[in-house]
């Protein structure tokens, strides 16, 4: 049921505060986001910056960096995924409970960047786990992953917990965990993750190819 | 004062006479030249250019692979020793740089070649002399393929166990992995095209 705007308005200036059971929840979510301590380049130089006094991403309470994946909500894949290192960011992932949110800082993790030639680059981790928030740059700059981290609480102030578009953690046919890929003689096996990512069609002008 | 490079290829071949294959020149800005060495006679050589205490080349900084799948390039500046080598397919080598700390001279290079690319790659180690070769060595073995004969641990460093191919080999074929390029150019172009929808 909706709330009628103008009685809550009215109410919250009489100090009280009418929310709905789901618009508290994601209010709690989205308020303390706790990431997963991990960096797997330079862009969690910047990552650590957005922490440190100057930006201070406690302002928006996900600064609390868990060196656990039990512990966080929140993973931010700041930097390149190599093959080699991509079993492990799925399995860190897979343990990380319910919600949980995958931030991609920066060119590599979005898509390989600049070292998507690269034999040994995955590109993307959006191949292997589901990415929420994808900041763009190289590395992105502290703001922008402050501006990526209100983003994901816009997302997840929005999320619904109920009904048929509910999101993932609320729905019981929803799954947590993604499959491990196994290093193969060439490649990864297998190289991306179709539930999660598919290979987008293109369409391309002929004239200009 | 160090000796120059042909003062020490003469001196090398001195101690150590089959040592020696090639002066090798090289002719760009950094006139950087270096020796080519018999691989059989390569520990010996580093031992010797590091025990003789005028030389005293008591520090490895850098061990690299090149690949050289035609030989003929490999060798247009080279400068044999003695009669010209026998042509021969591709190869793999090893170079090393050496520096004298006591010194303050280097590097001085060294170069060692493969028998050929497929199965004669062996190359022995010189991690007896120069510890600091080790883990290098163990990425020109994950890399090029390059096998150190009495290396301690030759496990390969970048590349996962399971891995079987050489990614710095030029003939080497990395996975097609281009389904989704919106911005294809130059070589991804060309890789992203056998993915292209086929035309209405």
């Amino acid at each position: 049921m909706a709330i009628d705007q103008k009685l809550a308005d009215d109410l919250k200036s009489q100090g009280v505060h009418v929310t709905s059971f789901e618009g508290i929840i994601n209010w709690g979510r989205s308020s303390s986001l706790w990431p997963l301590q991990f960096g797997l380049a330079c862009c969690a130089i910047e990552m650590i910056a957005a922490t440190m006094a100057k930006y201070d991403m406690a302002r928006f309470g996900a600064e609390v960096f868990r060196p656990s994946p039990r512990q966080a909500d929140l993973m931010i894949v700041a930097g390149t995924v190599t093959k080699k290192m991509a079993p492990q960011v799925v399995r860190l992932y897979n343990q990380m409970a319910e919600p949980k949110y995958v931030i991609a800082m920066g060119a590599c993790a979005i898509s390989g960047g600049p070292f998507k030639d690269g034999y040994n680059v995955l590109k993307g981790v959006d191949r292997f786990i589901p990415v929420d928030i994808s900041i763009p740059g190289c590395p992105p700059r502290p703001e922008a992953l402050l501006h990526g981290l209100l983003a994901l609480r816009e997302k997840i102030s929005k999320e619904k917990l109920m009904g048929p578009h509910r999101a993932r953690h609320a729905d019981p046919k929803g799954t947590a965990e993604r499959p491990v890929p196994e290093f193969g003689a060439h490649d990864l096996e297998p190289t991306f993750n179709p539930d999660v990512w598919k290979p987008t069609a293109v369409v391309r002008d002929p004239n200009t190819q | 004062m160090t000796p120059d490079l042909p003062t020490i290829l003469t001196r090398l071949q001195a101690t150590l006479p089959a040592a020696a294959v090639a002066h090798r020149r090289n002719p760009g800005p950094s006139g950087q030249d270096s020796l080519l060495v018999a691989p059989e006679h390569l520990v010996a050589a580093c031992r010797f250019l590091r025990d003789t205490p005028d030389l005293d080349f008591d520090l490895l900084t850098n061990v690299t692979g090149v690949d050289w799948p035609d030989p003929a390039k490999a060798d247009a500046v080279a400068v044999p020793v003695e009669e010209t080598p026998p042509p021969r397919g591709g190869f793999l080598e090893v170079v090393y740089q050496l520096f004298s700390t006591s010194r303050r001279a280097g590097p001085l290079v060294l170069r060692a070649r493969t028998e050929d690319r497929q199965t004669r790659v062996k190359i022995p180690s010189v991690v007896e002399v120069y510890r600091s070769a080790e883990f290098q060595e163990r990425e020109i073995y994950d890399l090029f393929g390059v096998v150190f004969t009495g290396h301690p641990d030759l496990r390969r460093i970048l590349m996962w166990d399971e891995f079987e191919d050489h990614p710095m080999r030029k003939d080497y074929v990395a996975p097609d992995d281009y389904e989704y390029e919106p911005t294809p150019h130059d070589a991804v172009l060309e890789k992203a095209k056998p993915h292209y929808p086929a035309a209405p």
